[in-house]
C-alpha cells in the first residue's frame, strides 16, 4: 500500500504543479535522453543541480520521497560494485591512461580513473531519479491521461493507462483483504514453510483476487459503455491544463539546454569529459 | 393520452447462453414523468428488463429479442447504446465500481468528454450539475475521499449532465446505510421533481422506496410482469409474498393485528395512513401479546476492553471500545459507512492489533496469538464469495483450511461430509463450484469456516444485495447454527435482519461505541439514530400514530412475536 501511494500524484500548488502534463513528460524525456547518453561530468553536474533546484521549486518533501531515495542509493551502490567486480579496469580503458591509487590483488587495481568512471555513472542517475520522481509526484494521472493524447497516443489507450492508476488502489486493499482472510484459514507465506507450499499459498490468494478482480473489469466497462466511451474519433478532457507562457518557455529552455549539453558531450568526439590527458 | 416515453409490446428476450428466455411477453408503458418501481426477486428478470432500457442489452449481453421496445418514440433496434445513453441515464448498484475517473469533477464530466464537448463549456456544465445534487464542494476529490452516499451523487451528476430524460436506478440503496438510503430517495425524488424527469428505480426493498410517494409498481416473477398497478393497491394484494418481495414490516403488524388491510386506509405511507379503523384493534393486539424473553447464557466468549486502534495519528479509528459477547448469541454490529466496522473484525482475527486495550478470546489475552492460531476460535465470512473460493471442486474448497493444517485425509473426508450436510449442500459435494448459486456459493464458504470448528463465526455483510428468498435462506441457516451453539457476529445495514434475527446491535459511530443493547431499543433511540445513520423503524412511528402508550415495547412484542409466528410457519 505504502509504496505505491509513495509514488502517486501529490496534490499541491508549486510552479512545477502548474505546468502542463506534456511540458513534464517532454523535459523528463529530454532529460533521461541527455543524461543516458552524455558521461560528460560537466553537463552531468549542470543538470544535478538543476534537478535540485526544481525539486525545492515543486516543493516535495525530502521525507515523502524518502524510502525510495535510499531504496535507489542501495541499487546505486549495488551497481557500482559490481561494475568494479566485472570490470575494474574499466575507467583505465575508457580515459587511456593510469592512475593507481592501490592495489587489492593482480586483477583488482584502485585507479583515479576508475573511481571518476563510477563517480560519473553514479552521476548520472542521481540526476535523472530527481526528475524522474518529479513527474509522478507532480503529474495528476488524469491530467497526464490529457497529456498523452496531446501528443498523439489514441485517447483509449491513455485513457487505459489512466484508469489503471485510479483501480491499483483499489486491488491492493482487495489482495490485502484476501490474503489476511486466506492465511486465518491457514494459509502460511513465511518463510518457515517450504517453497512448495508457499506457491499453493500464493495460489490460494491469487484465485479469488482475479476472479473479483474480472467481477470489476465487468463492471467498469458497462458503466463506460453506458456514458458513452470510445463513441467519437475524439475526445476532450475535463482536466487538461490549457498551454501557457510558462510551458512554452520551459519547452524551449529545455530543448536548447539539452542542445547545448549534447553539444557539450559530443563537440570533442566522444562521450566522456577525460581530465586525465589533456 | 400522451405518448409513453418506454414501450415494451409483446417483449421476450432470451440470453444467448440460456436455454430458456429470462424476459416473456413484456407489455409494459411508461409515460413521461412517472416514477416507477420494478420489484422481483433475483431471477424474475427485472434488472434484464433494466438491461433492454439502458441498451446494455443487445449491446453487451448479446440473446434473442422479439417484439418491440420504443424508447422516446424510436425503435430501440435501430439506436446505438451511445444514441441511448443521451437520453437514459443510469445510476449502478456498485457506485464505487460506476467511478471511471480519478476524482469527482472528471468522473462527472466523464460523459461529455466522450461527446468530445469543449472544455470551457465542461467546467461550467460539471459545476452547474454537481450543484444539482450538493457534491460541489468536492470537486477535486478521490471516490476513497468520499462516502458511500457521496459516490452515489457523483454517479447520478455523471447521468443528469447529459440532461437525460430517463433515470434508472439499478438498486439504488443496496450498498447504502439506512439513512443515505433515505436521503437518496429523498434526492431522487426531488430531482424528477425539478427536471421533470421520468424515474425507474429497480429495488426489491419495497419500504425503504416507498419512503418518498411512487405512481406505480411492476411486480416481476419469472419473468412475466404479475403486476403493474399503485403502491397501495399492490400493498394490499398479497402479491408481494407470492414473488418473494417483503412488505413493509408496519402492514405485517398490521396483519398480525387481525386488521384486514384496504386500498383507502393508504398503506403505502405509514404518515399518513388513515388510523381510524387500525387504532383500536393495534392496541388491543399489544395489550394481549406477551412478550418471550429469550434466555441466553453469560458465558463470555469474547471480550474487548477499552480497545484503541488507528491506521494514522490523524484519525482514531476504534476510540476505547468495550463490550462482551456471550456463547450462542447471534449479535450485529451496525453503524455508517467508515465508523470502524471492518476495523473491529479485523482486529477480533487478529489481522491488525490494538494500539491500547486487550482483546480476550474464551477469557485468554489474544495479543500474542497469531493469525492462524485465532482461527481456532474465531471464523471470518467475507462479503463477496468470490473474494474466498479458489478452488474447484466444492469437496476441496470445504476441506481447504483442514489440508492447510496437514489433518490426515480420511478425517478431512469425514469432516467435510459431516459439514455438508449440516449446510445442506451434501447432494452438490461433487459440484464444481461454478455451477452454484450466489446463495449456494455464500454458504459453501460459510461451510468452509464452519468445518475448521470456530466457536464465534464472523460475517461481513452476509445479506448485501440478497433477495428476500436468498436473505431468508441465509438467516435461518445462521439461526441454525447458532442453536447449534455457535455465536454469530455479524456486520449489516440491514435493520430487518437486526430486528428479525439479532439478540444485541452494538452501534458504533466515528469510531465510538454508542450502543449496546437489544435491537428494539436501538432502532427507537433517537439519538442512535442519528449518530449512526440508522433510521427508526416504521413499526415504532406506527404505534405512535396508533397513540399505543409505549412503542418501544410495541416493537419487542413486535419481534418476539414474529419470531414465533415465522417459526410455526416453518414447522
Amino acid at each position: 500500500m505504502s509504496t505505491v501511494k509513495m509514488l502517486s500524484y501529490i496534490k499541491r500548488d508549486s510552479p512545477v504543479h502548474r505546468l502542463n502534463g506534456v511540458t513534464k513528460l517532454i523535459t523528463f524525456l529530454a532529460w533521461t535522453v541527455v543524461c543516458m547518453l552524455s558521461y560528460d561530468t560537466r553537463v552531468l553536474l549542470t543538470a544535478m543541480v538543476f534537478s535540485l533546484i526544481i525539486f525545492k521549486l515543486a516543493k516535495i518533501h525530502l521525507k515523502e520521497v524518502g524510502f525510495i531515495l535510499v531504496f535507489i542509493c542501495f541499487f546505486l551502490l549495488l551497481n557500482d560494485a559490481a561494475i568494479y567486480f566485472f570490470s575494474p579496469e574499466e575507467g583505465v580503458r575508457i580515459y587511456g591512461a593510469r592512475h593507481l591509487i592501490f592495489q587489492i590483488s593482480d586483477r583488482y587495481t584502485v585507479t583515479q580513473e576508475q573511481l571518476f568512471y563510477l563517480f560519473n555513472v553514479t552521476l548520472k542517475y542521481l540526476t535523472v531519479v530527481p526528475i524522474a520522481l518529479l513527474f509522478l509526484l507532480t503529474t495528476d494521472p488524469s491530467e497526464f491521461a490529457a497529456s498523452l493524447t496531446g501528443i498523439r497516443v489514441p485517447y483509449k489507450l491513455s485513457y487505459a493507462v489512466s484508469i489503471t492508476l485510479r483501480y491499483i488502489a483499489d486491488i491492493q486493499t482487495d489482495f490485502h483483504n484476501i490474503s489476511q482472510a486466506q492465511q486465518a484459514r491457514g494459509v502460511d507465506l513465511s518463510k518457515k514453510t517450504s517453497l512448495k507450499k508457499r506457491i499453493s499459498g500464493i495460489a490460494i490468494i491469487a484465485v479469488p483476487l482475479i476472479f473479483s478482480s474480472l467481477d470489476r473489469i465487468d463492471l467498469i466497462s458497462n458503466a463506460m459503455d453506458l456514458r458513452g466511451f470510445g463513441k467519437k474519433e475524439k475526445r476532450t478532457w475535463y482536466s487538461a491544463r490549457p498551454f501557457q507562457k510558462a510551458d512554452y518557455c520551459v519547452i524551449t529552455a529545455v530543448v536548447i539546454l539539452s542542445i547545448i549539453g549534447l553539444l557539450i558531450t559530443f563537440l570533442d568526439g566522444q562521450r566522456f569529459f577525460n581530465p586525465f590527458i589533456s | 393520452m400522451q405518448n409513453p416515453i418506454i414501450d415494451f409490446s409483446n417483449f421476450s428476450f432470451q440470453y444467448r447462453a440460456q436455454s430458456n428466455p429470462t424476459l416473456i411477453d413484456i407489455n409494459l408503458k411508461i409515460n413521461s414523468g412517472e416514477k416507477i418501481i420494478i420489484a422481483g426477486p433475483s431471477g424474475s428478470g427485472k434488472s434484464t428488463l433494466g438491461y433492454c432500457i439502458n441498451g446494455l442489452i443487445p449491446h453487451f449481453y448479446k440473446g434473442n429479442i422479439s417484439g418491440n421496445l420504443w424508447i422516446e418514440g424510436q425503435n430501440a433496434a435501430n439506436l446505438k447504446i451511445f444514441d441511448i445513453s443521451k437520453f437514459v441515464g443510469t445510476v449502478l448498484q456498485d457506485s464505487d465500481g460506476q467511478f471511471v475517473a480519478q476524482t469527482v469533477g472528471d468522473d462527472i464530466a466523464f460523459a461529455l468528454e466522450n461527446d468530445a464537448i469543449d472544455q470551457k463549456e465542461m467546467i461550467s456544465r460539471v459545476e452547474k450539475t454537481s450543484r444539482l445534487v450538493d457534491i460541489h464542494t468536492h470537486l477535486g476529490s478521490t471516490p476513497k475521499e468520499l462516502s458511500g452516499g457521496q459516490k452515489q451523487r457523483v454517479s447520478l451528476a455523471g447521468v443528469l449532465i447529459d440532461q437525460v430524460n430517463i433515470l434508472l436506478f439499478d438498486e439504488p440503496l443496496a450498498n447504502l446505510d439506512p439513512a443515505t438510503g433515505r436521503y437518496a430517495m429523498e434526492l431522487i425524488d426531488d430531482l424528477a421533481k425539478n427536471t421533470g424527469a421520468t424515474v425507474i428505480i429497480i429495488e426489491h426493498r419495497l419500504e425503504d422506496v416507498l419512503w418518498r410517494p411512487m405512481d406505480r409498481i411492476v411486480l416481476m416473477g419469472e419473468g412475466r410482469i404479475v403486476a403493474d398497478t399503485t403502491p397501495d393497491k399492490i400493498l394490499t394484494s398479497g402479491l408481494l409474498g407470492k414473488f418473494g418481495i417483503r412488505e413493509p414490516l408496519y402492514v405485517t403488524a398490521l396483519k398480525y393485528a387481525g386488521i384486514k388491510i384496504t386500498e383507502e386506509m393508504h398503506p403505502s405511507d405509514v404518515s399518513l395512513m388513515n388510523m381510524d379503523t387500525i387504532t383500536k384493534p393495534l392496541q388491543h393486539w399489544y395489550e394481549q401479546t406477551v412478550e418471550n424473553e429469550s434466555n441466553l447464557s453469560s458465558n463470555s466468549v469474547l471480550s474487548f476492553s477499552d480497545v484503541c486502534f488507528s491506521y494514522s495519528a490523524e484519525r482514531v479509528v476504534l476510540d476505547n471500545i468495550s463490550f462482551k459477547i456471550c456463547e450462542g448469541e447471534m449479535t450485529a454490529i451496525v453503524g455508517k459507512n467508515g465508523a470502524g466496522k471492518s476495523t473491529l473484525c479485523k482486529l477480533i482475527c487478529g489481522f491488525e492489533k490494538p494500539d491500547k486495550g486487550t482483546i480476550a478470546l474464551f477469557g485468554k489475552d489474544m495479543s500474542h496469538v497469531s493469525i492462524r492460531e485465532r482461527a481456532d476460535y474465531v471464523g471470518l465470512v467475507m462479503q463477496n464469495p468470490n473474494q474466498m473460493i479458489s478452488q474447484v471442486m466444492i469437496r476441496d474448497e470445504v476441506g481447504l483450511g483442514l489440508k492447510l493444517r496437514d489433518i490426515p485425509q480420511k478425517e478431512i473426508s469425514e469432516r467435510v461430509e459431516e459439514t455438508l450436510r449440516i449446510c445442506g449442500l451434501y447432494p452438490y459435494r461433487n459440484w464444481p463450484i461454478s455451477a452454484l448459486s450466489y446463495g449456494q456459493k455464500k454458504r459453501v464458504t460459510i461451510a468452509s469456516i464452519l468445518v475448521m470448528e470456530p466457536q464465534i463465526i464472523l460475517l461481513d455483510e452476509p445479506t448485501a444485495g440478497q433477495d428476500l428468498r436468498h436473505y431468508t435462506e441465509i438467516m435461518e441457516f445462521l439461526q441454525m447454527l447458532q442453536k447449534r451453539g455457535k455465536t454469530i457476529l455479524l456486520i449489516t445495514h440491514d435493520m430487518h435482519l437486526i430486528l428479525e434475527y439479532t439478540q444485541r446491535a452494538i452501534v458504533l459511530a466515528d469510531g465510538k461505541l454508542i450502543c449496546d443493547n437489544h435491537p428494539a431499543k436501538v432502532l427507537t433511540d433517537d439519538r442512535v439514530i442519528r449518530l449512526a445513520n440508522l433510521k427508526e423503524t416504521s413499526l415504532f412511528s406506527l404505534a405512535k400514530y396508533a397513540a399505543i402508550s409505549d412503542p418501544f415495547e410495541f416493537v419487542k412484542k413486535f419481534i418476539s412475536f414474529d419470531r414465533e409466528a415465522r417459526q410455526t410457519c416453518q414447522q
